[in-house]
């Protein structure tokens, strides 16, 4: 070695930062025992003191839509004594949510998970219910079968298109075309239903309103709403509704363009104060607050504490109305209200024959009906006479 | 110690070379710096290895300062890292499972980056290899044993995806046009596709929660590996990417290749088929590509939908120019990517960080990764100093 031993500044530095990369890297590896909260390893069946309860989203929490509703319900659901929750957001619907659910459950010590959107159900959360038939699994708005699922498996839902029917009510007086429009995201049932629920409520006052539909393809495609909502409004449409996860940029559109707007998810009044007529909104605060009541005392989906299926309406405060707006009158209100009371006492079904979908098939013969639990609603395929668009893409 | 210029010995050493050095351990100079012949192989390769750890040891650094700056404690935010990407079997488990499409995808730019091309249409490829690997499956149902039907569809994603991405090679070979413009349209044009069959044609009108295709023939599903939830996937991955590296380190197509990504001219005076060699390794680039997707269908989803498109072909570029264009540097890579990823959702649990963090991470880590590259023949101790 013919080297000197001197070193430059340069050099200097560099051992400095090596030497303290290598201390964070050593501590980097762990050597002291992990004693993060979720760490504890008591059994999943009991036994912990505080019951935690994960949630998954598809989206951000703060979307101003979908996504935020459930997880202001979430917010709701830590505030009961004994539940601490654990969020996950943007997660996609592939087998990322698998490991989520998984790391959920065996790092944090999860026993309850609520995977939030629809394409978590099948294949990922059948496969994880199965896995751990310890763990409690709820999913909103999936399809429980009652032989062929696991049994920790529970489904709720709300019937928003009763909120959509009576905001219909209320676009069906305030409408001056009787052109009414809706942005809806995938022709999914709970789509399809918010759809034809808005649309009948729209010709139970006007019998000459039609729907136009428009599916961007996407939960969350801002410039197709945007456009979408551009192209209604220059076809004379002068009420949107929506179904998409958040409905923030067709409200803030068509209220630029001045139409009156229905919102969907939660209250978007602040997003178009003066069109704004009503909304359907969701009300998950109760069920998540009920829910998380029950698994503090201990009940289980297993045990057959919980119902499988979770269903309700307005009477049952799964859903609710945004406050009309300022421009709503008192005739479209009256009406509204009337409508939603029906709904409540259950005096009122929408779905009633005679009843044919849009293209000339009989849906319901005259003397037939769809009670609101009716599983074919949950499988519709179809759209009623006066909506314009096809379900075929 | 001293400030002056290195020592002499050194500069005798760089004395000893034609090439137009600088003379001082200077961090930014001309990039041609590779040690030439005064380096000892293993002094090369030990820089290759010391020089990423130290890269991904300073992104830590700074990511640590981020959190600081977030208001978490980046000791803890390390740990769990660490925790939910490598720290049991079952973390390393998930990370295996995010890396194993990357592998693959990645070498949807890597491949054709060998000739010169910067091709971008991974997603594409991906989507494109589903979609045909799916279209067979269903076609074939229970017809084939499992082995035979499997081996089919991914033959049909290969040649899907490759077909996808050899067209934009085909565009720039005969027609001129920008490769990465043409492959990035191409993406479009694929998950634009994959939409209208799966809400038109091959929707499955039973299956409610997501437009659709039917499921596949249980007897079509790729299992997982003994003992894990690890699918096939992973074992493919592997073994392309090492045939890769093969193909393109070892064979005269791999030669014909380089040589053609150094100096298109060149190649084709010495009269390598440049056309021939653009269309092929397009083609081999999507295959990879689509067997990444053929892969997804069969082993994750079952049936394809628009959860196809999640991103696995864009971080697949990511991982592509971090390997610096090696197949076996990709694996590493692709693993790296896979544990960030996976620790992405205990950032957001346990430390309140939000899910973006996870992104920072991986930018930070990638970027002093992309810096280190610059530095290669320029660390003094890592260069050889006798003969």
């Amino acid at each position: 070695m013919s080297r000197s031993i001197r070193f430059s500044r340069r050099q200097v530095v560099r051992g400095l930062l090596a030497t303290t990369a290598f201390g964070a890297a050593t501590k980097l590896s762990g050597c002291s025992p992990s004693s993060e909260a979720g760490d504890d390893t008591s059994s999943a069946a009991g036994g912990s003191e505080e019951v935690i309860v994960g949630f998954i989203y598809v989206g951000p929490k703060d979307d101003f839509g979908y996504n935020q509703a459930h997880a202001e319900g979430a917010q709701a659901m830590a505030a009961v004594p004994g539940i601490r929750i654990i969020e996950e957001e943007n997660v996609p619907e592939t087998s990322a949510v698998l490991e989520t659910m998984r790391s959920m459950i065996e790092i944090d010590g999860a026993t309850v998970i609520f995977p939030t959107s629809f394409g978590y159900f099948d294949p990922y959360m059948l496969e994880m219910a199965a896995e751990f038939p310890e763990v409690q699994f709820f999913h909103a708005g999936g399809l429980y079968q009652e032989d062929i699922h696991p049994n920790n498996v529970g489904s709720y839902f709300g019937y928003i298109d009763e909120a959509q029917y009576v905001s219909g009510v209320v676009a069906g007086h305030m409408s001056e075309t009787g052109q009414l429009g809706f942005v809806a995201a995938i022709p999914i049932p709970q789509v399809l239903r918010n759809i034809n629920s808005f649309t009948l409520g729209a010709r139970s006052i006007n019998p000459a309103a039609t729907t136009q539909v428009i599916f961007t393809g996407g939960w969350a495609e801002p410039i197709k709403e945007a456009e979408a909502t551009n192209s209604m409004a220059d076809q004379g449409i002068d009420v949107i509704n929506c179904h998409v996860d958040s409905p923030k940029v067709v409200m803030e559109t068509a209220e630029e363009r001045g139409l009156y707007t229905v919102g969907y998810h939660a209250n978007q009044a602040p997003l178009a104060p003066t069109g704004y007529l009503t909304g359907a909104e969701w009300d998950w605060e109760s069920i998540y607050t009920a829910l998380g009541q029950q698994f503090v005392e201990g009940k289980t989906l297993m045990a057959g504490d919980i119902d499988h299926v979770l269903r309700g309406g307005l009477a049952e405060n799964f859903c609710k109305l945004s406050p009309y707006g300022p421009a709503v009158t008192a005739e479209a209100q009256a009406d509204g209200e009337a409508a939603k009371e029906a709904l409540v006492n259950g005096d009122l079904v929408i779905y009633k024959g005679e009843l044919d979908s849009n293209d000339g098939e009989a849906i319901l013969a005259a003397d037939e009906e769809y009670e609101q639990q009716n599983i074919e609603l949950e499988k519709m395929d179809w759209l009623i006479e006066g909506v314009k668009g096809s379900v075929g893409s | 110690m001293s400030y002056s210029p290195p020592p002499a010995s050194r500069q005798a050493s760089d004395l000893g070379t034609t090439e137009p050095r600088d003379n001082g351990p200077k961090d930014n100079g001309p990039k041609d710096n590779e040690p030439k012949e005064s380096g000892f192989l293993w002094l090369r390769s030990l820089e290759a290895i010391v020089l990423p750890i130290a890269a991904l040891l300073v992104a830590l650094l700074i990511f640590g300062g981020f959190c600081a700056l977030a208001g978490a404690d980046p000791i803890g935010v390390y740990r769990s890292i660490y925790k939910a990407a490598f720290g049991s079997w079952s973390a390393w488990q998930n990370t295996l499972i995010r890396a194993s499409p990357l592998m693959l995808t990645a070498l949807c730019t890597l491949l054709p980056a060998r000739l010169g091309l910067v091709i971008i249409g991974n997603e594409g490829a991906l989507v494109m290899g589903g979609l045909g690997a799916v279209l067979v499956g269903l076609g074939l149902g229970d017809a084939l044993p499992a082995g035979l039907g499997q081996m089919t569809m991914a033959i049909a994603g290969m040649v899907f995806g490759g077909a996808w991405i050899m067209l934009a090679g085909a565009l720039r070979h005969y027609r001129g046009v920008n490769e990465t413009i043409s492959s990035l349209l191409l993406n479009y044009i694929a998950i634009a596709f994959l939409k209208h069959l799966v809400e038109g044609p091959l929707r499955d009108a039973n299956f409610v929660t997501k437009p659709s295709s039917a499921e596949l023939d249980p007897t079509l599903w790729l299992g997982t590996l003994p003992g894990t939830r690890i699918h096939f996937g992973l074992l493919y991955g592997l073994i392309i990417c090492i045939l890769a590296y093969i193909l393109i380190q070892r064979t005269t197509f791999g030669f014909a290749t380089r040589v053609t990504g150094s100096n298109i001219r060149a190649a084709k005076i010495a009269g390598l088929p440049v056309g021939k060699l653009t269309l092929a390794i397009c083609f081999l680039g999507g295959s990879a590509a689509g067997l990444a997707g053929m892969i997804e269908v069969a082993a994750v989803q079952k049936r394809i939908n628009e959860s196809l498109v999640s991103n696995y072909g864009y971080a697949g570029i990511l991982v592509a120019f971090v390997s610096r264009q090696n197949p076996l540097a990709t694996i590493l890579v692709a693993i790296l990517l896979g544990g960030i990823l996976a620790s992405g959702g205990i950032l957001q649990r346990s430390h309140n960080l939000p899910d973006a963090t996870v992104l920072v991470f991986q930018g930070i880590v990638f970027l002093c990764v992309l810096f280190s590259d610059s530095l290669y023949g320029k660390i003094p101790y890592l260069r050889s100093t006798t003969r």
